[in-house]
């Protein structure tokens, strides 16, 4: 077990919750984060048949306002954003000249500002660039970082719709997916997204950092009764949900090293519009990606670790990303990249865990979907 | 947390070493390995009659987080190993110091870096 510096990590504030509810608290992004409270399989169960609530204050919050603020997010944004209508909200990369994609959002159009919701570990990555870019084109756009004076939490799973009929002033099962509203939840000014990371329905919330510990209670007063209809579930869980459920991830299925054809996210790039690295992401959907992410299915119980070498015929033609041993489907998954002639649902191929081969088919992404 | 046996020595890798006879240890891995791999989902043991080393991998643990080696503090030959414990991989969780046991061996030498239980329990912080 490695040593860990507690020191300089940034907390939450639902630090304290985490700790009285026993998370484990890990490094990730430079914050200090419960990876799980009891164990990761369980809480990955309780988002699947009921629901989870999980603490999503460490992804980045960057508000935009001004008269250029749309111009400004369309030439950075690979998604069309002009006809987003006030509360909707859409998911895009950001990407870099050469096509490289620097981070995945969320972005949505709010009454007086947009937000882009970005992956902590990108933040200042991200917030480095949308200035850069506002310079270089003048843009008249007030960028704000808001992450550490909001937090954000995301309730996903079956019956948290029905639950937090109960406690939001607004029914949320009124929203459409990528839909937001506003409420007013005592003296709380509440966003709610129906949107999330795991393959569930749900809603993810932004609220005033002060508002966090009185909202926690709200939401989920009863969270550490047995049998709970939500319960908190930690960064572990949230890996193995989005996997099952086969979203990327970025440092693992996106980089600065791939683009967005590639990784299968082309529903998210609008080729017609100018941005940042359109040609480049042109030329590569035009000639065809030399690479593409798929979904593989492993035989037996072992699972396949981000770098392990996919195999076809002996020779090397992939990578695998991600991995997990599905709790919801009993199987060893794994997203890898590999040659686009080797990317063919149905093919067999091995992925070489430090020399031993295992044997794996190429499937179709998502591994798993919610029913209907 | 629950304190590790008192019967048994244990490297700082965390992997516990029980007498089983004269010259046999029953190796595993403690309940703090157990709780910081999380769910453990496949054991990659050594077959019976290959040889261990002290201070050297003698087989590999796998969890939904990530995979580690494990060490032996012994040498000697593997004269048995728990069979069972990759239809139920989940018991190095649940029992680590009984039924998660992982490999029996014949001791020829131990190795240097046993620890008894007072010097572990200073390893772990307990």
């Amino acid at each position: 077990m490695a040593a860990m510096s507690e020191t300089m990590l940034k907390r939450t504030p639902f630090y304290d919750f985490h700790v009285q509810a026993g998370g484990r608290m890990v490094d990730f992004a430079g914050w200090e984060m419960p990876i799980l409270y009891k164990s990761i399989s369980g809480e990955h169960t309780q988002c699947r048949t009921s629901g989870a609530l999980f603490d999503v204050s460490h992804m980045g919050r960057i508000h935009f306002t001004g008269k250029d603020a749309l111009k400004l997010l369309d030439t950075v944004c690979t998604r069309k954003l002009v006809d987003a209508v006030v509360g909707q909200s859409r998911y895009s990369l950001v990407c870099n000249e050469a096509g490289g994609i620097l981070d995945d959002v969320i972005v949505s159009r709010d009454a007086k500002h947009w937000l882009m919701v970005c992956n902590a570990s990108n933040r200042d990555k991200i917030l480095a660039h949308v200035k850069a870019v506002r310079s270089q084109k003048d843009f008249d756009c007030d960028i704000a970082d808001q992450t550490e004076s909001t937090a954000m939490i995301a309730v996903q799973g079956p019956k948290v719709m029905e639950k937090l009929a109960g406690v939001l002033p607004e029914d949320p099962r009124e929203l459409k997916r990528y839909h937001f509203t506003t409420v007013n939840l005592i003296l709380m000014k509440i966003t709610v997204f129906r949107s999330g990371y795991t393959g569930e329905d749900g809603v993810e919330l932004v609220l005033p950092k002060g508002a966090a510990g009185m909202a926690m209670k709200m939401l989920a007063g009863s969270l550490n009764k047995e049998n709970a209809t939500i319960a908190p579930a930690g960064l572990g869980a949230r890996d193995t949900l989005r996997t099952e459920a086969g979203m990327p991830l970025y440092g693992h299925e996106l980089s600065e090293n791939i683009d967005p054809i590639s990784a299968g996210l082309g529903w998210a790039v609008d080729l017609t519009k100018p941005f940042i690295g359109q040609p480049a992401i042109k030329a590569i959907a035009d000639a065809g990606p030399t690479r593409k992410l798929v979904g593989l299915e492993i035989t037996g119980q072992r699972i396949a670790r981000p770098g392990s070498p996919v195999m076809a015929s002996g020779k090397v033609i992939g990578e695998v990303t991600s991995g997990t041993l599905s709790p919801t489907l009993g199987k060893s998954l794994a997203m890898a990249y590999v040659d686009s002639a080797h990317a063919g649902v149905g093919l067999s191929l091995e992925i070489d865990l430090k020399g031993t081969m295992l044997p794996a088919t190429v499937v179709k992404l998502p591994f798993y979907k919610r029913p209907a | 947390m629950s304190t590790p046996p008192s019967d048994r020595k244990f490297l700082k890798s965390h992997e516990w070493h029980l007498p089983k006879g004269a010259d046999v240890v029953e190796i595993g891995i403690t309940q703090v390995a157990a709780d910081e791999l999380t769910d453990v989902t496949y054991v990659k043991l050594p077959a019976v009659g290959s040889a261990v080393t002290a201070g050297k991998p003698f087989g590999e643990i796998e969890s939904v987080k990530a995979t580690s080696d494990l060490y032996s503090g012994v040498t000697g030959t593997v004269t048995e190993i728990n069979e069972g414990i990759n239809n139920d991989p989940g018991v190095v969780n649940r029992d680590p110091y009984a039924g998660g046991w992982m490999i029996r061996v014949k001791v020829s030498s131990s190795g240097p870096d046993l620890l008894p239980i007072a010097e572990y329990l200073k390893v772990i912080g307990a």
